[in-house]
């Protein structure tokens, strides 16, 4: 047992370390295309419903992914040229929701859901019984009955 | 007991129903309805070239006058039912010294011309090659229609199609604003 | 006539669903067996009137009968015949008959289910499903009929949205998908009836397995169907936009799944039954959320029905239905109380409640972020958008949770586990997870690739194990062959193992997902005829330009030849652009050569952005798409092991609980 569970330790621990050398092949965000790229990906496209500016086939898109390139060769900032489109079009085209006053609610929530998740998993899981765990309850029983009469009223 | 279970039922009932509300807010919203950054902002300067000939038209060459930017394709619908709008407020706002602009986006000069010839239109008519003044403006589709003051402010837009009351109202209170400024 | 004859029909099917209703619950109460039987049979009529109404309607369509208004906004002469039928589904109205249809029809499969022994609480569960049926009828007759007629009908239609008529796919993936939807009012409506009649033993769940269980799989085939239609049909290259009408067919989805998993923990030890209550109130509310959403032109959509006026009365049916819900759960919570608890953390059970926290975590997530626009219109008055980038944030670690859990969770036995009995089953998945990470770094993965596929291996060699295990009893019980003890453990434990295919189809395509976003590269070059350039590793050559017209468009095409880095030719591509004459801008027509195990999984995806006639030049956008083969797959696996959990078990009329595993005995808990 104790050398089963030396042997998982050395797997997990193995595991983890080639994930982190495998971040040396991570790529990096700093050649122009890819700036482009990822700007264009977080703004919305104002003809195309809900897809961006990155993903949409239409014209207008394609000229603005070529307005945000230019801007990224000129040495704008990520934030200046993001600034620009907010500027024209509003928070609007924005993706993704800045991190100001009452949009912190969305960013919270997922990890206040996984929080609050946890707290009724241990909650739900730590509960003692009112009665003795060994006896049959009384789903048990009728699971037995159940099988004995083989009622056809459940499908 | 029975007061403990009705307390329970309530407590349930609360956040359904601020769901409810919350949900009920969004009815009669048109969720294409988005509004303008730029009215009461400056105007961006532009510079574009002509549809029809060589040479290029720029905000500075309109400077003091009140300019309607009229964004159009020869493939959008809603274009055709507004130029008579259009048509009616140049005619009626050109010895005023008012301009309207109309800036073909996203076409083919061919398809543009050809659009021209059959809906006739006199106002001055330009490109805007790369959409640059198009993103400036902030522009969403077509057709978009900016009504900018003598002074290079954004009075007005449109999405959409513009009718002609609306231009004429439009306008006036860009006239407006430079006899009182 | 076909639209008073449609109307004539929805008008008494309403009136006999109202009279359903009513008279079941009378019978019920008077315990007058007749009259709950006369209640019974009045589904069929109401069947036999509503798919009258849709017959109507497919005649109108396919006669050009332009009186009808439905017909002269979304179908036209030149239209194809295939999507004239199609048309019967692609806008609001006539969608909603659709749905109408279904819906009765789950209605009488659940009277003809129940024609010889039926359990107490049938009357007040067709009730529920009566009323149901009548606000949609309601809804159909009233401010969404299609059968709206017009004084002077044009002489031809305006035909179907162009989006609506690219592709026969549209044809699959909105029945699919209401079949999923409404599936799920059988085991909600079983849920009332006993929440209604205090008999809240765990009866409902059983009664109701497979249809729950059906209306998941339609729901995954629907989701994986709209999946593969946007990617394979729209030209963006990518299979979910996070639009929030794809957000709110997801949500069900989650708490379906939840469900799935948590009944098993209530039939096995009576617990979580206020937990299951709600989740199957809460899964049926977030369809009639999907209904309003879509309808209602709440929230900016491409798939939204616009132009809708019946926003407050869908608000007002969910209003309904969640006070109903869960004031009914609160109601009776007294008798909902657990029977068992918790051995410990390191049980089945508890891995099931996991799951089911990390999935509620999800729906959450989701529906927040799809809701959020509106409660900042309504606070602050600005418009904010919640797009792609943000879900995929906050949705990727939890689905790499799942995922982990899904792969620890059949490991571990129900109740309790011995320490040594964990060990012994976890070591060759950790082993194979390590293995896969050391190799992926080898070869360059990157430390997202790696932690997917360590985590792959880890569920697959895990999940396989557990297949194996079963079979191993077999034989050993029965020394049989191996096949003989596959298709033994597999019979025998239906529903496991069923439950374990269902697990590597969602395996599949959570590696299909992960691999393309990690892996695929995007670029868009403009070719003039003739010329070669190279794109992403390839080279693509423009061969030239072609038009075509057909009878509702006009199509231009790119031919396209693309080489592979040695120059040898690789396929032949033609995306298109679809000009239609009501419609402003062209919708393109990808081109792709699927990734097969054979090419490295990698598809090679082209559309056609914009054409220059006078320089004979094409923009082409060229996605080099690795995997994403896994995820159709993996949706097929994943609706196979659903069917399979599904089937009748060999005793006639024994529904689950399933026997217990045959592990179980040589089990000594230590």
């Amino acid at each position: 047992m104790k050398r089963a569970v030396a042997l998982i330790a050395v797997a997990i621990a193995v595991a983890i370390g080639a994930t982190i050398v495998a971040g040396r092949d991570d790529p990096g965000s700093g050649t122009v295309a890819d700036r482009a790229r990822d700007i264009a990906a977080g703004l919305r496209c104002p003809v195309c419903l809900n897809l961006s500016v990155a993903d949409s086939p239409s014209r207008l898109a394609g000229e603005m992914r070529a307005a945000i390139a230019s801007r990224v060769r000129s040495g704008e900032t990520d934030e200046e040229i993001r600034a620009y489109f907010v500027d024209r079009y509003g928070e609007w085209i924005l993706l993704e929701p800045t991190r100001r006053g009452l949009n912190l609610l969305p960013w919270a929530l997922p990890v206040v859901a996984l929080v609050a998740g946890l707290a009724v998993w241990l909650a739900l899981v730590r509960r003692r019984p009112q009665r003795d765990d060994m006896a049959v309850s009384q789903s048990e029983r009728r699971r037995i009955e159940h099988e004995l009469r083989g009622l056809e009223e459940s499908t | 007991m029975n007061a403990r279970r009705w307390r329970v039922v309530v407590i349930t009932a609360v956040p359904v129903l601020a769901l409810v509300l919350l949900l009920a807010s969004g009815i009669g919203n048109d969720p294409r309805d988005v509004p303008s950054e730029l009215v009461a902002g400056r105007a961006p300067s532009f510079s574009l070239p002509s549809l029809t000939g060589d040479e290029t038209i720029s905000s500075a060459d309109l400077g003091g006058q009140a300019v309607v930017l009229n964004f159009w394709a020869s493939w959008c619908v809603p274009c055709r039912e507004e130029h008579g709008a259009l048509d009616a407020a140049w005619d009626r706002y050109r010895e005023r010294g008012v301009v309207v602009l109309g800036v073909n986006v996203e076409d083919a000069r061919p398809d543009a011309l050809e659009y021209v010839e059959e809906f006739g239109g006199s106002w001055p008519l330009v490109t805007d090659p790369g959409s640059r003044t198009s993103i400036a403006f902030g522009r969403f589709g077509v057709p978009e229609t900016f009504v900018i003051a003598p002074d290079g402010t954004i009075v007005a837009k449109m999405v959409g199609a513009v009718t002609y009351e609306w231009l004429v109202d439009k306008i006036e209170g860009a006239l407006r604003s430079e006899a009182t400024s | 006539m076909t639209a008073f004859v449609g109307t004539v029909a929805l008008a008494i099917a309403l009136s006999l669903a109202a009279y359903g209703a009513i008279a079941s619950i009378v019978g019920a109460r008077r315990r007058n067996a007749s009259l709950v039987e006369s209640a019974r049979t009045t589904a069929y009529s109401v069947l036999a009137l509503v798919a009258v109404a849709n017959g109507a309607m497919f005649v109108a369509l396919l006669s050009n009968d332009f009186s009808v208004r439905y017909v002269a906004t979304n179908s036209s002469v030149s239209t194809p015949t295939f999507f004239k039928v199609l048309a019967l589904w692609s806008a609001d109205e006539g969608s909603l008959l659709l749905w109408n249809l279904v819906l009765a029809g789950f209605v009488a499969m659940v009277a003809f289910r129940f024609r010889a022994r039926r359990p107490e609480t049938f009357p007040w569960a067709i009730a529920a499903m009566y009323c149901v049926v009548a606000f949609y009828l309601l809804l159909v007759l009233g401010p969404t009929t299609p059968f709206e007629t017009l004084a002077s009908p044009p002489a031809d239609g305006r035909g179907p949205l162009p989006l609506l008529q690219n592709h026969p796919l549209m044809a699959a993936h909105p029945p699919f998908l209401y079949l999923g939807f409404i599936g799920f009012t059988v085991p909600f409506a079983f849920a009332m009836a006993a929440l209604v009649t205090g008999r809240v033993s765990d009866e409902w769940m059983p009664i109701t397995r497979r249809w729950t269980l059906a209306a998941w799989i339609f729901l995954t085939i629907g989701l994986v169907l709209g999946a593969l239609w946007s990617y394979g049909v729209l030209g963006w290259g990518g299979y979910w936009a996070w639009d929030p009408v794809e957000n709110v067919a997801l949500l069900p989805w989650l708490t379906g799944t939840a469900f799935l998993h948590s009944v098993i923990v209530q039939e096995r030890r009576g617990m979580l039954k206020v937990w299951n209550l709600s989740l199957i109130v809460g899964t049926f509310a977030l369809t009639v959320l999907g209904t309003f959403l879509t309808r209602g032109s709440i929230l900016a959509s491409v798939h939204a029905f616009a132009e809708s006026i019946v926003g407050p009365l869908y608000l007002a049916f969910l209003t309904l239905v969640l006070l109903v819900g869960f004031g009914l759960i609160a109601w009776r919570r007294d008798a909902l109380r657990s029977e068992a608890a918790f051995d410990t953390p390191l049980s089945r059970e508890s891995v099931f409640l996991g799951n089911n926290v990390l999935l509620l975590a999800l729906t959450a997530t989701v529906l927040v972020g799809t809701i959020y626009p509106l409660l900042a219109e309504a606070a602050r008055g600005t418009k904010v958008s919640v797009g792609g980038p943000y879900f995929n944030r906050n949705t990727a670690p939890v689905a790499l949770l799942l995922l982990f859990l899904m792969g620890v969770g059949p490991l571990l036995p129900w109740r309790a586990a011995s320490g040594s009995a964990i060990v012994r089953r976890l070591q060759w998945p950790v082993w194979a997870a390590a293995g896969t990470a050391v190799v992926l770094a080898v070869a360059g993965g990157g430390t997202a690739g790696t932690v997917v596929f360590a985590l792959a291996a880890f569920v697959a060699v895990a999940t396989v194990s557990e297949m194996v295990r079963g079979v191993r009893a077999q034989r050993r019980a029965h020394a049989t062959s191996w096949t003989e003890a596959t298709s033994a453990a597999i019979v025998r434990n239906r529903r496991l193992y069923g439950g374990l295919v269902a697990h590597l189809g969602v395996l599949l395509m959570l590696v299909g997902v992960a691999w393309s976003a990690i892996a695929d590269t995007s670029a868009e070059v403009t070719i003039a005829r003739g010329e070669r350039r190279p794109v992403d590793g390839y080279e693509i050559r423009l061969d030239g330009i072609s038009s075509r017209e057909e009878p509702h468009r006009r199509i231009v095409l790119a031919h396209l030849t693309v080489f592979d880095k040695t120059g040898d030719e690789v396929v032949r591509l033609q995306p298109s652009l679809n000009f239609y004459p009501a419609s402003s801008e062209p919708i393109g027509t990808p081109s792709l050569r699927v990734g097969t195990p054979w090419n490295g999984l990698r598809d090679l995806y082209s559309s056609l952005v914009a054409v220059d006639p006078e320089t004979a030049s094409a923009t082409i956008r060229f996605i080099v798409n690795p995997g994403i083969g896994l995820l159709w797959a993996g949706g097929f696996v994943t609706a196979a092991g659903g069917l399979l959990a599904a089937f009748p078990s060999r005793r006639r009329g024994v529904s689950a609980p399933e026997p217990a595993h045959p592990r179980v005995r040589e089990e000594v808990p230590v």
